[in-house]
């Protein structure tokens, strides 16, 4: 049988080999955190705490303020500083976050009651997911309980989970799947409790060999299948992934339950598993540092709300001399950021220090019309075209010839070999046509 | 420490436009060393003169008109001087062959505000403006190795007088025709070579090849005097047209059905014209023609989107 895939995309290269040796390991505990108000997707957390006040790690510090919102818990023990605006490296901008300071033994506040998910009843499943204030933790950061609670008349008969880590460079999916395979089957096990759903499939492309073979055997006698996937970027997107495992279509426009899907990351089944059965709120993750400008490309377990500088110092540091780019995220659709003293969030799987010498140039020429972009398109569109009608101010053209169907991941850039900046454009051109109409964000 | 701050994707192919280009001139080495080995040096005196004109030309409009002080040649014109040179006859002088890429830079290309912008084929706009301007020089043909004047096989259709040269003439190359148009072998190596880098959009020369093929099978059928359809797949400037020309990534569509149509269009044209039409070859009009309706078929054959479901489908 062949590989598992989709239509379009591109190949990168894959850069795992940087650290996809290095095991999981806890970073020491920061001094001080910054948790962004707007740690998920949705509206932001209603703080719940005042400056001067002591917290314990785990403690809820902010409250969801919304149906798509998320909670926030303290990553450490200490006390609350206020509340600052610092550089969000999602956002690009600076946000609100709190400002918290360590202080004395890292004492935790758990969730109770802490028992195997077996005992949790399907919606006592979802009110802990949402307790403790997980969210996507592939990127999106979307809130998990909301994706689990699908209106009713979307009926679910397939949990995808997502293990394809197509993003190069990044090799925190991969350890995970190694190192914590039984815990992410576990989470798997709850999710599909949750959701009342038969079958579950575990997405993993053919370039990680041994994280199949960990993950084959903690599934032995579950039910859950595991699914090899070609190694192709970008395998792991929603609608690319439910194709390739599936073949079913997920409409413009739509969302994976419309096809009775729901996606989750490896990730979040793990820390579902936490806040079950070790009563773990969303506090800590594991990130890849990495880039041929760290001296060692490390994986870590790091506390939400950890400067960026401080992980790095962890690999050795900076090449000073070599580096180019700090990305926060990977190369696709990583974000470069300005400096390197800006806090993790939720959804950060890695950060990634690109030397000069892999970094894109910068010549670019006009379009030839060769057609790469077309190929390279995941979601079937004319890049080229859309590139024309949103450089040239055409809005409701380039919505017509399905710019609101890009989800951005950069395959079409990549490919163009007139380096035209077609996923800018397209961004760009989403922000003010949603500006335009008054529409959310 | 100074962080560079762009947009996302970070990694990028490493593919550009001057390579595409280069990766052309790679695919006509063949026909163009043929062309000097069978029409000798005057053949390299017009393709070297046919090329660096139009760089120098390129060049002048970027720099000096268009203000584009950092503008570094791109080969772009080097593939257009190259191809029209190897659409001319080697009766035609060296200034000929500069007014012709002069058309074809100057007015084909750069009034539409040039690369990638324009919506004729200008290696062709250059041949067919010398065609009408020199007449004499562009439909004087001469054989190979001997240099006597001669009519082309296309040419002894027309008429329905002389004797037809063997097919295997046809393929190698030894027979009169344009400097780049005779040898259908070294044209088919050039090509395979864009195939198997990925330059090529395969479903036009297929489709423009195959029409070609089916129409004069059908005519040949009826009547052999029309020429057999190995005649009018070899003879001629067919195969450098349908692999070199009507490929032109600028000047045709992008999706696979739309480069169908147009193939397959640009197949139906060429043998109207050979049949019924002025000239003896209908190469260059059919593709120029065909060009025109490119935005056209572009907008008609827009592939289907990942998940759309269409309204009207």
């Amino acid at each position: 049988m062949g590989l598992l895939t989709f239509r379009g995309g591109v190949h990168p290269p894959e850069k795992k080999e940087l650290s996809e040796h290095s095991a999981l390991t806890n970073a020491p505990l920061p001094e001080v955190v910054y948790v962004f108000l707007a740690n998920h997707a949705g509206v932001p957390a209603k703080p719940l705490v005042e400056p001067g006040q002591h917290v314990l790690t785990g403690q809820k510090i902010g409250e969801a303020a919304g149906f798509i919102s998320a909670n926030l818990h303290s990553p450490v023990t200490g006390v609350v500083k206020g509340i600052e605006k610092i550089y969000h490296p999602v956002l690009g901008k600076p946000d609100s976050a709190i400002v918290i300071e360590r202080e004395g033994e890292d004492t935790w506040q758990l969730l109770e009651p802490r028992k195997p998910y077996e005992e949790f009843e399907p919606q006592e499943i979802v009110e802990r997911i949402k307790e403790a204030g997980i969210v996507g933790l592939g990127g999106a950061m979307f809130p998990t309980n909301v994706k689990l609670s699908p209106p009713k008349e979307k009926k679910i008969d397939l949990l995808i989970i997502n293990g394809a880590e197509c993003e190069p460079y990044l090799t925190v999916d991969y350890r995970m799947m190694l190192e914590k395979s039984q815990e992410i089957v576990r989470g798997v096990l709850a999710l599909i409790k949750a959701l009342g759903v038969k079958k579950a499939i575990i997405g993993i492309e053919n370039n990680k060999p041994k994280a199949i073979e960990e993950i084959k055997k903690a599934t032995k006698g579950t039910g859950i299948e595991v699914a090899t996937l070609k190694t192709k970027y970008p395998q792991g997107a929603e609608k690319q992934l439910i194709y390739a495992i599936t073949k079913r279509v997920v409409p413009s426009g739509g969302l994976p339950m419309d096809v009775g899907v729901v996606v989750q990351n490896v990730g979040t089944a793990f820390a579902v598993y936490e806040a079950l059965e070790e009563g773990k709120p969303l506090i800590e993750r594991a990130i890849t540092v990495t880039g041929e400008a760290v001296r060692e490309p490390i994986n870590v377990i790091a506390r939400i709300g950890t400067l960026a500088s401080k992980l790095i110092e962890l690999t050795g540091g900076i090449k000073e001399d070599e580096v180019d780019r700090v990305i926060f995220g990977g190369p696709m659709m990583g974000t470069a950021v300005p400096r390197v003293d800006i806090p993790i969030v939720k959804g950060t799987s890695g950060i990634t220090v690109m030397s000069k010498e892999v970094a894109p140039s910068r010549e670019s020429y006009p379009c030839i019309r060769c057609g790469s972009c077309v190929k390279a398109c995941p979601m079937y569109l004319q890049p080229f075209v859309l590139n024309l009608y949103a450089t040239n101010r055409l809005y409701d053209k380039a919505v017509e010839n399905g710019l609101m169907d890009c989800m951005e991941c950069g395959s079409c850039s990549y490919a163009c070999p007139a380096n035209i900046e077609l996923v800018k454009n397209f961004k760009l051109a989403k922000k003010v046509y949603r500006t335009l109409k008054g529409g959310k964000r | 420490m100074k962080l560079t701050v762009a947009a996302a994707p970070h990694l990028r192919s490493g593919d550009d436009v001057r390579k595409v280009m280069i990766d052309v001139l790679i695919a006509l080495i063949p026909a163009s060393v043929a062309a000097v080995v069978l029409f000798g040096m005057k053949a390299l005196l017009l393709i070297i003169i046919s090329m660096v004109s139009a760089e120098l030309i390129e060049l002048f409009i970027m720099r000096v008109l268009r203000q584009r002080k950092d503008f570094k040649p791109d080969f772009s014109a080097s593939v257009t001087g190259l191809l029209l040179a190897l659409n001319l006859s080697l009766a035609v002088s060296w200034w000929q062959a500069v007014i012709g890429v002069l058309v074809a830079i100057g007015i084909a290309k750069h009034i539409f505000g040039g690369l990638g912008k324009n919506f004729w084929n200008p290696a062709l706009i250059g041949r067919v403006f010398l065609l009408m301007s020199f007449p004499v020089q562009m439909t004087t043909w001469f054989k190979p190795f001997d240099l006597e004047t001669t009519a082309t096989p296309m040419a002894i259709l027309k008429e329905g007088s002389g004797t037809l040269p063997p097919v295997k003439d046809l393929f190698f190359g030894t027979i009169p025709g344009s400097l780049g148009e005779v040898s259908a072998l070294l044209l088919i190596i050039g090509f395979v070579y864009l195939v198997l880098r990925g330059r090529i959009k395969l479903f036009i020369p297929l489709s423009y090849l195959g029409s070609v093929a089916l129409i004069s099978w059908i005519f040949y059928s009826v009547n052999s005097s029309y020429g057999s359809p190995l005649y009018h797949l070899l003879g001629g400037g067919l195969m450098l047209g349908a692999l070199f020309m009507a490929t032109d990534m600028v000047t045709s569509p992008m999706s696979p059905l739309g480069q169908l149509i147009f193939g397959t269009g640009c197949g139906f044209i060429t043998m109207i014209i050979r049949y019924f039409g002025g000239y003896p070859e209908g190469v260059s009009f059919s593709i120029l023609i065909m060009n025109s309706f490119v935005p056209l078929i572009d907008m008609a054959t827009r592939p289907k989107r990942f998940g759309e479901v269409r309204s009207n489908a």
